[in-house]
């Protein structure tokens, strides 16, 4: 994207989508995500919600920072950088993966695709080129942001694949977690089985000169479904029913955190099943493998299921109603569930011991109602549809 | 393929140290050099007949090494029509006029009770900030700091972070004895004399030990008598091939891979070369990002030339023997002002040096009627842009100094070889021509040497240790830092 001279007045950047998503953003409700102007909402969050889980949403990513990674070590390079085997992630493939500090606390999540034998692009929420160059001391790598190259749309809910189809692209046969390409628009779209909402959904991938054309192509085929746009708020509440964290919001990561006790190892967010021990060595493994064998982890990340029905972002959680023993960093009434759920951090051992329980401030028209609740800890994903991983996906 | 409990990277002074006190501990040793065993004490012949050391003076091994090597004290002087003598580096001056006399006594006795109360810092692991500690080791050297008194522990605290430059022109007037202590606060640093926390540097320096000497037969003898231990007590040395890598299995240190393509099993590697080294050995795939980033962080500016002359007769500086160390350092801005133009890679006009003659201690480093003139020449720039450009100014300029001080002198020269920083890297392997392997400077000291995490000789890499002069306390030809590793090593049972 080409930044004027007096872009600082307007300092959020706008993304290849802005001339599309402003008109529609009827109650200019934006935000701010990662230094670009990005949709909250963009006009009912019930009604945005309700499609992501009923027929068709899209999603402006290019915010999503990003970084491509080419050259005859890349694969060595990203096996040593990140804690799952990156050597068994085919070209057309995508990891969700995390990667570690020395110290083996968590300095971000992302989505790494393999492009081709030595050619991959790494989706997060944090930027982190010095660490990411660092680390490639002794790698013949070729590292860059490539943010603003890549113009992206998430397409989410069960009549997504529909849609594409409608729109020319057959997708059928793709799996999760696998690419495709298509010709479009006198370039070339990607199209990945991936997204962040548990549900069945794609993400869409092209230069910023073929953003406009792929908007309207893709709202062009998916009116007869209800296609909308969505915000950060609707989509917020589908990861949380998807079980998925944020970093920054559901844990520090490792590179932000000013106090010494707020990072995270990923026992203790439970992440534990993307670090491969076998594959040798990555960073962080020495200080992971003592936690492990230590058993030295503080803290455990888990889903909740609250009594009642009031939403509980931001409370205390506690053992016996008295111990304070963590800290609830998503919540949500579910609508698809019907349940009170929430993602919390909970201090080791009070995870595992039960009586856990919710202190509550609902805020009532000036008066708090403190409720303290029962909770429970419960399997994540919260809803998991059998869609999101069947294929052929169906049609609806 | 030889396999042993400890193979040590580098035969200099601390590698063989390590090696001396892990085999009388019962352990197999293997040495591994890629030249004769010495490091900077080796000699080389740098003109046909005439051998000189990079390191020529010695302030005696670490007594635990229980190494004796006989020899000759070296008295300080700064030449000139009214000679400056000191028997020792902060000695019984003779020369002074009486009020700087009484100022100088003073000054001494202060430093040397400063250095007497820290000294035991050099011989201990460093203490770590979090995690266990020997306190009994810390709290003694505690009460014998405060055991000094308030004003002595007043006036330490005061001290302890400010530049010499500030402490000498508090107290005393004579230039020559000013210039002096200027010079050897900051000999083999890459500081000036008002630069911070140089009189910690000399404090360290001092504690290291202050008698200057010469072994007896040479720095090759010096040598013998080490290496000689060490053979005694069982150590194996290989010398004349290059370490190619640090083997590394299940994530270990296990061995070495030799450039000849030998290989080394070894339960325990511990590395006496420079941390930097170290780590460029041990394979990409092993690192951690931090500590790379701590070790590429580590500060190794060299700013010490050498110089070797070949002589066809004796020099004579005014108001000196031969046998002495001289040092041409007329004042403490002297010296800034010979450190001023390295910190921007230039030459200085007038540098600062020390003079030693060795030949006149041990005959057979010259041929007959012949003497080899080594001089430490401060400050080079570090990194010049034009390396042969630099090293012919700093040559000219040198012998200019040189030539004043002994007229006369620059008819004698057959050869003169000068050493750059880059030099000395090249040959000896001290990152950035640095005499410490790595900057000695508060920030790199302690827990903090060579960087966090590694201070108390261990490296994160399980089975890899460092014991060379880029860890605690640092260089010198004692082996203090090597018997230091190699006792923690020991106490780790690995």
């Amino acid at each position: 994207m080409k930044h004027t001279p007096t872009h600082y007045l307007t300092p959020l950047l706008r993304t290849p989508f802005h001339a599309r998503t402003e008109p529609l953003n009827r109650h200019a409700h934006w935000g701010n995500w990662a230094g670009f102007q990005s949709a909250l909402c963009f006009g009912d969050v019930e009604m945005e919600y309700t499609a992501i889980r009923n027929a068709a949403t899209v999603y402006d990513l290019c915010p999503m920072t990003k970084y491509r990674f080419t050259g005859p070590d890349a694969a060595r390079y990203l096996d040593r950088l990140t804690t799952r085997n990156v050597a068994k992630l085919p070209t057309g493939g995508v990891q969700y993966t995390i990667w570690c500090d020395d110290a083996g606390k968590v300095i971000d999540d992302g989505t790494l695709f393999r492009h081709g034998p030595q050619d991959f692009l790494l989706c997060c929420q944090e930027r982190h080129l010095p660490w990411l160059l660092d680390s490639a001391h002794g790698h013949d790598v070729q590292i860059a942001e490539v943010t603003e190259e890549i113009a992206a749309l998430s397409l989410q809910g069960p009549c997504t694949a529909s849609v594409l189809r409608a729109a020319g692209f057959d997708v059928q046969a793709l799996k999760p977690f696998r690419m495709a390409r298509f010709p479009f628009d006198g370039g070339t779209l990607t199209i990945s089985r991936t997204g962040f909402t548990g549900d069945l959904g794609y993400e869409l991938w092209t230069t910023p000169d073929h953003a406009l054309a792929l908007w309207d192509h893709i709202f062009a085929a998916g009116s007869p479904w209800g296609i909308r746009p969505i915000g950060s708020d609707a989509l917020n509440m589908a990861r949380i029913e998807a079980g998925f964290l944020i970093a920054g919001m559901d844990f520090i990561t490792a590179e932000q955190a000013l106090r010494e006790d707020r990072t995270r190892s990923p026992m203790e967010l439970g992440l534990d099943w993307l670090i491969d021990w076998q594959k040798g060595h990555f960073n962080g493994r020495r200080a992971l493998l003592a936690e492990r064998d230590g058993q030295t982890s503080q803290w455990a990340l888990v889903g909740l299921d609250i009594a009642g029905n009031v939403s509980a972002e931001g409370s205390i959680v506690y053992a016996g109603k008295t111990r304070e023993v963590g800290v609830i960093t998503a919540a949500l009434w579910s609508p698809v569930t019907k349940r009170n759920l929430a993602l919390a951090q909970i201090r080791r051992p009070w995870h595992d011991k039960g009586n856990l329980w919710v202190e509550i401030y609902a805020l009532r028209e000036l008066h708090y109602a403190k409720l303290m609740v029962p909770a429970k800890i419960v399997d994540r994903p919260f809803f998991k549809p059998g869609r999101r991983f069947a294929t052929p996906p169906g049609v609806m | 393929m030889p396999s042993c409990d400890v193979v040590i990277i580098g035969a200099g002074v601390n590698g063989l140290a390590a090696a001396l006190r892990l085999a009388r501990a019962g352990r197999s040793v293997v040495v591994v050099d890629r030249d004769i065993p010495g490091g900077t004490a080796r000699v080389h012949e740098f003109h046909p007949g005439y051998r000189a050391a990079l390191a020529h003076l010695w302030q005696g091994l670490d007594p635990r090494l229980g190494v004796t090597v006989p020899a000759t004290r070296v008295t300080t002087v700064v030449t000139g029509l009214q000679p400056l003598r000191l028997a020792t580096l902060t000695g019984k001056a003779e020369g002074l006029a009486p009020e700087d006399l009484a100022a100088w006594e003073e000054m001494r006795a202060r430093l040397t009770r400063f250095a007497r109360v820290l000294a035991p810092f050099r011989a201990m692991t460093p203490p770590r900030i979090k995690g266990a500690n020997d306190l009994f080791a810390l709290s003694r050297i505690g009460l014998s700091i405060r055991g000094m008194g308030a004003a002595d522990f007043r006036e330490l605290l005061r001290v302890a972070l400010i530049n010499v430059a500030d402490l000498l022109e508090d107290d005393l007037t004579d230039d020559r004895l000013m210039g002096l202590c200027a010079f050897d606060a900051t000999l083999g640093a890459w500081m000036g004399p008002r630069s911070p926390n140089s009189l910690f540097v000399w404090l360290n320096r001092i504690a290291a030990g202050e008698q200057l000497s010469f072994p007896q037969g040479g720095p090759a003898a010096g040598i013998h008598a080490l290496t000689t231990a060490c053979a005694a007590a069982g150590v194996q040395v290989i010398a004349g091939d290059a370490v190619a890598r640090i083997d590394i299995a299940a994530d270990r240190a296990v061995g070495l891979t030799l450039a000849s393509g030998d290989h080394v099993a070894a339960g325990t590697v511990l590395s006496a070369i420079a941390p930097q080294a170290t780590f460029a050995l041990v394979p990409p795939d092993h690192h951690d990002t931090g500590m790379m980033r701590a070790v590429r962080a580590i500060r190794s500016r060299g700013g010490a030339a050498k110089l070797h002359l070949a002589l066809t007769g004796a020099p004579a500086f005014p108001g000196a023997q031969l046998t002495d160390r001289i040092v041409l350092a007329p004042s403490v801005d002297a010296v800034e002002q010979a450190w001023n133009p390295g910190k921007y890679g230039e030459v200085p006009a007038r540098p600062v040096m020390e003079i030693v003659i060795p030949s006149a201690h041990d005959a057979t480093l010259a041929p007959s009627g012949g003497q080899v003139l080594s001089a430490i020449v401060q400050f080079a720039p570090h990194a010049p842009r034009d390396p042969d450009a630099t090293r012919a100014a700093m040559l000219d300029n040198t012998l200019t100094v040189l030539e004043e001080a002994a007229p006369g002198l620059r008819a004698l020269i057959a050869h003169a070889e000068l050493l750059l920083p880059s030099d000395i890297e090249h040959r000896y392997g001290l990152q950035g021509g640095n005499w410490h392997q790595a900057e000695l400077s508060v920030e790199q000291m302690l827990f903090l040497r060579p960087f966090h995490g590694a201070a108390q000789y261990r490296t994160p890499i399980p089975g890899l240790w460092l014991g060379g002069a880029g860890s605690h306390p640092g260089g010198g030809i004692n082996g203090t830092a090597g018997w230091n590793a190699a006792c923690a090593l020991i106490e780790a049972r690995p």
